[in-house]
């Protein structure tokens, strides 16, 4: 059980490495460093800049040095909790993201508990009733929840809303909340824009799940074990539920692990649709205005967050499936 | 592969009495294997309407610039916003003739919203295969023949719009045809690259096991829990902003084509790893075969199959990407057009709520994901004929 559990953790740490290789050379790709950004900005605004100055600053930032020096120093800073400063908001980046990670992450998990509650149900059903209306019907869905890009879903739906309802899908609090300090109020304003998002995002996760619930329950289904448990006059509902569907679960659960890093990166694209205020606009913006110190930290952030939702799901997989917990796979 | 081994009849062919039975198991035990896989592909059904359906787009992507009847980048701001305007197909008299009324634009003064009426006493009649903007014929005849245009003395741009037009008056029909060419072409090269990738690691790690095997399959898992789509983001927006919007679109499909093998190579190392024991292929080795001749010659003929289906059910991924890329304004951009590029102009809600057809390239994409994955679906049932 350790052994497994400390593999996943390597892994995690493996994967956060590279993708802090990734976000470094993201900052580092532009052409010019950050020192001759900072210079340039500094010419504009009419300040006399001498080529020493400059090269004392990279000096003190390291930025004469090797590029794995410079990684190392970097790293070194990300660590204890120094992501850099933003240049086009003039802030350090942890102030710019502010209380966007916990939003963002708050959006995600609950995209996912949304795909998890629509799609197990359904999936069920699906393999119980195979080839009835509903079956049919759950995976015409299912398709076209497959084939329909997530943030086109969210322009669909902002204009449904807008048409029929008449107000704005968009964004997580109301206006009155926006800025306000946080409250009782404030929290039950955001429970009542969360569903839009987390039914965006979770819709095409929720196919795929559906399909892989439904696929494993009827192979389930057909072991002469539940043939054995009906003979013996068990009802359908315990018959199927009692031991199929918990088999039935271990793949699903190791499916989340692979659905998370993908509703965190719709999660980007849909919240610029839906103007929600999380990571993604904020990484979008940077990236257009070439704000790399501060797209790099997003990047590493969303990184570190999935890696640790992939390692968690590895730990709910172990809880459920005693094969891994007693170290046979 | 047996093809000594009979299938059972299936119950519904012993309707013709036991001679037609012993026909039809002749013709299957002597098939080919690319022909049984053609016959139960065949039957499904769904799968080869998605067939009919890519074959239309990919017919359309071809002649992309004779399906369009107006210059898809003449821009005209002042007819922008144009709703969609059908083609009328019988004259009052009832008689056949399709033909379209001039649109008049009028300002609306309460709403400052531009109200186009079509004026009923002109009739301009749509002629097939007429002469409109010059283009060169699939790349190599300067040609102005259209499927559909306007008599001499008309202009289609100014005439025809069966979608409407966009913000800057530009005809959505036309560019959305030009864009299913960008779609549904420049995803390939990642795809093509995907398959290389795939089938070589994927191949790698099945074929010869331990320590090659486990280095990919960890890499694998990597690049299966990264969230790719910031990612992607990331490295377009670090490529220099000097280079061509081609250049940048492909340093894209090859970034993404770069984490999308691993579907691909997980697929290829398990068919790998159930072949390395077949009894053909340890006869081979024991003949002398090198490792290179039995995986050319033994092992990926038997994987064609499976490895067109996992490469057809490639393609949408590669289309939503570019689609998802494009949109946000970081992956083809203006003046090159595709469904992505033109579905950035319908970003904000407001435009939507005043031009809701500027949501129309939403059809295409999904319609061109859902054949590509039905198609996928019947070509893997297919692969394996002798199964199920």
């Amino acid at each position: 059980m350790w052994a497994y559990i400390l593999r996943r953790a390597a892994l995690g740490v493996l994967t956060l490495f590279v993708i802090s290789i990734i976000s470094f050379a993201i900052i580092q790709l532009p052409p010019g460093d950050f020192v001759s950004t900072a210079l340039a900005e500094l010419a504009e605004s009419g300040t006399e800049t001498a080529d020493e100055f400059a090269a004392q600053l990279r000096a003190e930032y390291g930025l004469d040095r090797h590029i794995v020096v410079q990684y190392g120093i970097w790293m070194g800073r990300v660590l204890q909790g120094d992501l850099g400063t933003s240049f086009f908001h003039q802030k350090p980046v942890l102030e710019v993201i502010g209380d966007r990670l916990p939003l963002s992450m708050l959006v995600s998990v609950s995209a996912l508990v949304f795909t998890l509650l629509i799609a197990i149900p359904i999936g069920i059903y699906s393999a119980v009733r195979q080839y009835s209306a509903g079956d049919h019907i759950a995976t015409f869905l299912g398709f076209l929840g497959l084939a329909t890009p997530n943030f086109l879903l969210a322009l669909v739906m902002l204009y449904a809303g807008f048409l029929w309802l008449d107000v704005s899908l968009a964004g997580l609090f109301s206006v009155e909340y926006a800025t306000a300090p946080w409250s009782l109020a404030k929290l039950g304003d955001l429970l009542v824009h969360l569903p839009i998002p987390a039914i965006v995002l979770g819709t095409a996760g929720a196919a795929q799940l559906i399909r892989i619930t439904r696929a494993n329950l009827l192979d389930e289904k057909r072991q002469p074990y539940v043939t054995t448990a009906r003979a013996k006059g068990l009802s359908n509902r315990r018959a199927i539920g009692k031991y199929p569907v918990r088999v039935a679960m271990n793949p699903v659960a190791s499916s989340v692990g692979l659905l998370f890093p993908n509703i965190v990166s719709g999660a980007v694209i849909v919240s610029v649709v839906l103007s929600l205020p999380t990571m993604g606009p904020v990484l979008l913006s940077s990236l257009l205005s070439q704000d790399m110190y501060l797209a790099g930290a997003i990047i590493l952030l969303l990184g570190a967050f999935t890696v640790l939702g992939v390692f968690l799901s590895d730990l709910a997989l172990m809880w459920l499936d005693p094969r891994i917990r007693h170290g046979n796979l | 592969m047996g093809t000594s081994e009979r299938p059972p009849p299936r119950p519904g062919d012993t309707g013709g009495g036991n001679v037609a039975v012993l026909v039809e198991e002749d013709r299957i035990s002597v098939a080919p294997q690319w022909k049984l896989m053609w016959w139960r592909f065949r039957k499904h059904k769904v799968a080869v309407s998605a067939g009919f359906v890519i074959a239309a787009f990919y017919l359309v992507a071809l002649l992309a610039n004779f399906f369009a009847y107006s210059d898809p980048d003449d821009s005209r701001p002042a007819q922008s916003f144009i709703p969609p305007s059908p083609i009328q197909w019988f004259a009052e008299d009832g008689t056949f003739g399709p033909y379209v009324h001039p649109l008049v634009g009028e300002r609306d003064f309460e709403t400052f919203k531009k109200v186009w009426e079509a004026d009923e006493t002109v009739s301009i009649p749509i002629q097939l295969f007429a002469r409109g903007y010059e283009y060169k014929l699939l790349g190599l005849f300067d040609t102005d023949i259209h499927l559909i245009g306007v008599p001499e003395g008309y202009e289609s741009e100014s005439t025809i719009f069966l979608l409407g037009t966009d913000n800057f008056g530009r005809d959505i029909f036309s560019r959305l045809v030009l864009a299913t060419r960008t779609s549904l072409t420049i995803g390939l090269v990642g795809v093509f690259l995907s398959l290389v990738l795939g089938v070589t690691l994927g191949g790698i790690s099945g074929y010869y096991g331990g320590v090659p095997d486990s280095i990919i399959q960890r890499i694998i898992e990597i690049l299966r829990s990264v969230p790719v789509i910031p990612l992607w983001l990331g490295i377009a927006a670090a490529l220099p902003l000097t280079w061509s919007p081609t250049r940048i679109y492909f340093s894209i499909t090859i970034i993404i084509s770069l984490i999308g093998w691993t579907t691909l190579g997980r697929e290829v190392r398990g068919r790998f790893l159930q072949l390395r024991h077949e009894d053909f292929i340890m006869a081979a080795r024991l003949c002398g075969a090198r490792d290179g001749r039995i995986i050319r010659v033994h092992m990926v003929p038997l994987l064609t199959s499976h490895i067109i289906a996992a490469t057809t059910l490639a393609v949408p991924l590669m289309i939503i990407a570019e689609t998802s890329l494009s949109f946000l304004g970081l992956g083809l951009r203006p003046p090159a057009i595709s469904w992505g590029v033109m579905l950035q102009d319908a970003q904000n809600v407001q435009t939507v709520a005043q031009a809701i057809w500027m949501l129309i390239p939403v059809a295409p994409v999904i319609l061109a994901v859902l054949a590509f994955n039905f198609l996928g679906d019947g070509v893997r049932d297919a692969a394996d004929p002798y199964g199920g």
